[in-house]
């Protein structure tokens, strides 16, 4: 198709094309949660690291004491929810970019909302289940 | 998906060769060509140019091919100093204006030569901005207010002057905006660096009163913040000018009125 088949087919002006449907008013809250959530996992990560190289030779019951002491299980929550909270805005970023077909957007935007939550509440439930088993 | 290889009737062949016999000073030019008349797909035509005879610009040396030995080659120019913008291209892989691109800064080998990446092509050199001029027409690129005109100018302090430096001197050339992949990928809704520069001299203009306006037009995931710091637009600016830094005060002023 050439440029100039484009031009037949679409008999809106150019200023009504370029302005499309407005400004959404929104964006700005995306943008903030995600450089926040960086910052977050800045923190977070350098401890989670630390945390796991200390692990390193440990056995299963050691594991699972560092796991379930109080500071560690908020600590690892909370990167949990970060990095899960993270990736679905880069990855809506992602999505938004490079996939053109309408439906598949839809469909990908939803399912890795769907994903992440379900990922997010079965690490904090796994957490929580050490943590607050005796 | 985004596109990522040619459609087929897009794909560039090799073309025709213009030898330059018994120049003193050869070197080689490979440019695109396109006609939308004779239904064929893109090529790229050689010609040999002899430098001892031609200006020391690119853009001398095209116009060396338009007037002695290819009249067909179809390119914009026209103030040949870096002010008009018209003559914007692609020139050794860089987005950049034929008129103030010297022969001798390119590199070594052929000198190729595209249009602006990623646009519609009306003929060889010649990309249609159809769309990149609506989209500054959108952002209302004049001075808005509400106070009644006063009877003489409306003052603005040195300091105040000097917010618009590295801003006012944008020609509009699309050289930035055609080099960004975002744009390349989402152009029929965001704004670009060129258009969000433009947008930014008025926001900081202190004469504007329509700045929260102007700020809630910007508002948005596409228009904005589909830049995400790529950076090309300031790496080729042929005016030296800073796009990524100016949409980047916009972004800041967004979080400013919102609170964090």
């Amino acid at each position: 198709m050439s440029a100039r088949d484009v031009v037949v087919k679409d008999r809106r002006n150019a200023l009504k094309i370029a302005r499309g449907l407005g400004s959404s008013q929104s964006g700005v809250g995306h943008w903030w949660t995600q450089r926040v959530t960086a910052a977050a996992l800045v923190l977070l990560g350098l401890w989670f690291v630390a945390t796991v190289l200390c692990l390193l030779h440990a056995d299963y019951a050691t594991a699972r004491a560092t796991v379930a002491r109080p500071w560690n299980a908020l600590l690892l929550i909370a990167f949990v929810l970060a990095m899960f909270w993270h990736a679905v805005l880069g990855l809506q970023v992602v999505i938004e970019d490079y996939v053109h077909t309408r439906w598949k957007e839809v469909v990908l935007l939803v399912a890795i909302k769907f994903l992440a939550v379900l990922g997010a509440l079965a690490s904090v439930l796994a957490v929580l289940r050490i943590a607050l088993t005796p | 998906m985004a596109e990522f290889s040619l459609p087929k009737n897009s794909r560039v062949q090799p073309g025709r060769h213009f030898p330059a016999k018994g120049a003193k000073k050869p070197r080689t030019f490979r440019i695109y060509r396109w006609s939308p008349d004779d239904g064929q797909n893109p090529r790229v035509d050689t010609y040999e140019v002899d430098l001892a005879s031609c200006g020391p610009m690119v853009l001398d040396a095209l116009l060396k091919i338009k007037n002695e030995i290819d009249p067909t080659l179809t390119l914009r120019r026209s103030c040949r100093e870096g002010i008009c913008g018209s003559c914007a291209m692609n020139i050794d892989g860089t987005n950049t204006l034929a008129c103030t691109c010297a022969i001798d800064a390119c590199d070594s080998g052929d000198v190729k030569i595209y249009p602006l990446p990623h646009m519609p092509v009306v003929k060889d050199l010649v990309p249609d901005l159809t769309h990149f001029y609506a989209q500054f027409a959108s952002i209302k690129p004049w001075l808005r207010t509400q106070s009644p005109a006063p009877a003489r100018e409306r003052l603005q302090s040195p300091e105040e002057r000097k917010k618009l430096d590295g801003l006012y001197e944008c020609i509009l050339c699309a050289c930035c905006s055609t080099s960004c992949p975002s744009y390349w990928w989402n152009g029929d809704k965001y704004l670009g660096p060129a258009i969000l520069l433009q947008a930014y001299r008025w926001i900081v203009d202190s004469r504007d009163e329509d700045t929260g306006a102007r700020l809630d037009d910007l508002e948005d995931p596409f228009k904005l913040y589909r830049c995400h710091t790529i950076m090309n637009c300031s790496r080729t600016c042929p005016k030296g000018l800073n796009p990524a830094k100016a949409i980047a005060e916009i972004k800041k002023l967004m979080v400013e009125r919102r609170g964090m």
